[in-house]
């Protein structure tokens, strides 16, 4: 990367007025400081870093949720380099409240289209709901389900078959969660 | 429009797959027709979901490095050498230069294989039933067999370690290895005779199925697909993990795009596949194969987080991990599958062709589904 993650931060500074921009350390041995940047200016941000051309991150290798459950947010990180000028990563941050209702952040897919199904994977496992993504819906679990499984909160249920019997608490889950199951016929199996 | 003479259709929804051969697994394409025309089409997978990433963080580290195999089951080779680098990343670990050689020819093998069997799998698609798909699994029985010996087993290897790989091999494999590399491109010259100027094959793979350069940077597409459409980008020499700064090889480029550039950035790929095999053979030093410092029992690991990648046969196979304080196990496990991605533009590719030709587009992207849906 041309000059330090310090030089990249004032450089988005000058180019986002308002941005609220902080520096996370990354593990020691790995050396990828990452930009931890507010919701409201991340897609200024992703196209700054795109189009500016000292940068240029033409392509968006890494999209994915990280659930911080005891500080209370998910963590959108983005690995951005540059096929252009051979370097990178810049890693960008976004952090969105845990509540379902508030897990949203701009979706960076109208800036790089790779991100389109790398967020819907974090929306089905994380429940981050990207505003302006052109298609969000669920990828690898099916239409029906209701949670979130990536979440550190998720308790499974003990059978999604229910099977042998349903009984307790799982057939509770069942019969709330998914709605497939009519009562009638759980009771039958019962 | 009715007008006389003019037969009128309606759009026809057609759901191909998920149990169908052509899609190489548990895959479905939801796709609108008009005619035999397609006008829509939707990847729907998920089928093989088994969480693979809340698995690996329950679990120590190294307890993930079997699972790693099942990715891409094709290539298990690179998929470990991927999650070990990540880990050697995030723990600063030194890796011997005997086992970066191993891990080399390990992974440029596991290439051979891939490619080889890409072509075969493609040719499948295409219809000439049987006889390519049969030469190219005769040679990667070959590679297996390298496998077996190394690892104990032929396609679940299991081989790399953080800071080496697990045994070390011996001379009688490397022989062996060197034997079959050296019979490699007359194999290959055999297998582009029977194919690269096959009339069929160029009728149905050229202007089929066409990405232009621009759209696949953007859409984040790596690996062999992004280079048929003319990207310069390998990670082996932009990253120079490894020792591949050693080795002297090129990366070849399509021009157009279609599947047949894609078809034939493979075979040169394999190509120079050889001359690095070749290369690193020749090469390899003596001295230990794994890092002695390294304790892979109660293994920890110190807090943060970290990306690793390598330029896996299918494109960028990457693991981002996040460590905790107790840095027992991965706080954070996710791997960016480049099967999955590369599906993003599988739409863009197919609109305004004929189904059978979605086929030969969905051959061509290279999708392994134990990697898609993980």
């Amino acid at each position: 990367l041309i000059g330090s993650v310090e030089i990249l931060r004032d450089a988005v500074v000058t180019a986002v007025p308002g941005v609220e921009i902080e520096i996370v350390s990354s593990a020691p041995a790995a050396q990828q400081p990452a930009l931890l940047v507010d919701r409201a200016h991340v897609l200024a941000v992703a196209r700054f870093l795109k189009d500016d051309s000292r940068y240029q991150m033409d392509i968006c290798s890494c999209v994915t949720g990280v659930d911080y459950l005891k500080q209370g947010y998910i963590e959108v990180v983005y690995h951005l380099y540059s096929v252009a000028l051979k370097h990178g990563p810049v890693v960008l941050k976004v952090r969105a409240p845990r509540e379902l209702e508030n897990c949203r952040t701009p979706s960076l897919t109208p800036v790089w289209r790779g991100c389109e199904f790398q967020e819907r994977e974090a929306y089905d496992l994380f429940g981050v709901k990207f505003d302006g993504h052109p298609d969000l819906r669920r990828i690898l679990m099916w239409d029906g389900f209701k949670d979130h499984p990536m979440r550190k909160d998720y308790a499974p249920p003990m059978d999604y078959e229910w099977e042998p019997t349903p009984h307790d608490e799982t057939l509770e889950r069942a019969q709330s969660q998914a709605g497939t199951i009519p009562p009638s016929a759980a009771e039958a199996k019962r | 429009v009715s007008a006389p003479g003019i037969i009128e259709t309606q759009t026809l929804e057609v759901s191909i797959g998920p149990q169908h051969p052509s899609t190489h697994g548990v895959f479905r394409m939801d796709a609108v027709l008009e005619g035999e025309v397609i006008v829509k089409l939707k990847p729907v997978m998920g089928y093989l979901h088994r969480n693979h990433e809340q698995l690996a963080e329950k679990m120590v580290w190294l307890g993930s490095m079997p699972y790693t195999d099942r990715l891409d089951y094709f290539c298990s080779m690179s998929n470990n050498w991927a999650y070990a680098l990540a880990v050697e990343k995030l723990a600063g670990i030194k890796v011997p230069e005997r086992a970066e050689y191993i891990r080399v020819i390990m992974a440029e093998l596991t290439r051979l294989l891939n490619h080889v069997c890409l072509v075969g799998f493609l040719l499948q698609d295409l219809g000439a039933w049987g006889t390519p798909l049969l030469y190219a699994l005769r040679e990667r029985e070959k590679i297996l067999d390298l496998f077996e010996a190394v690892s104990g087993s032929r396609m679940m290897c299991n081989y790399m370690r953080f800071g080496g790989v697990r045994v070390d091999v011996d001379e009688q494999m490397l022989a062996q290895a060197r034997r079959i590399v050296d019979k490699f491109p007359a194999f290959l010259d055999e297998f582009e005779k029977l194919l690269t100027t096959n009339e069929v094959l160029m009728a149905r793979c050229q202007r089929v199925g066409i990405l232009p350069k621009q759209l696949a940077i953007n859409a984040s597409i790596t690996g062999p697909m992004a280079r048929a459409s003319g990207v310069e980008y390998d990670i082996r020499k932009v990253d120079r993990y490894g020792v591949y700064d050693r080795f002297e090889f090129r990366v070849p480029v399509g021009e157009v795009g279609d599947v047949y550039d894609r078809y034939y950035v493979r075979v040169l790929e394999m190509r120079e596949s050889v001359k690095i095999l070749q290369q690193a053979l020749r090469d390899i030093p003596a001295g230990p194969h794994q890092n002695p410092d390294v304790k892979l029992r109660n293994f920890r690991v110190p807090a943060g987080d970290g990306y690793g990648r390598i330029e896996a046969p299918k494109g960028e196979l990457g693991f981002y991990l996040v460590a905790d304080e107790t840095g027992k196990q991965p706080y954070r496990y996710h791997v960016r599958p480049p099967s999955f991605i590369n599906l993003t533009i599988l739409e863009d590719m197919c609109l305004g062709h004929k189904v059978a030709d979605a086929i030969v587009i969905l051959g061509s992207v290279d999708i392994v589904l134990g990697e898609v849906d993980r």
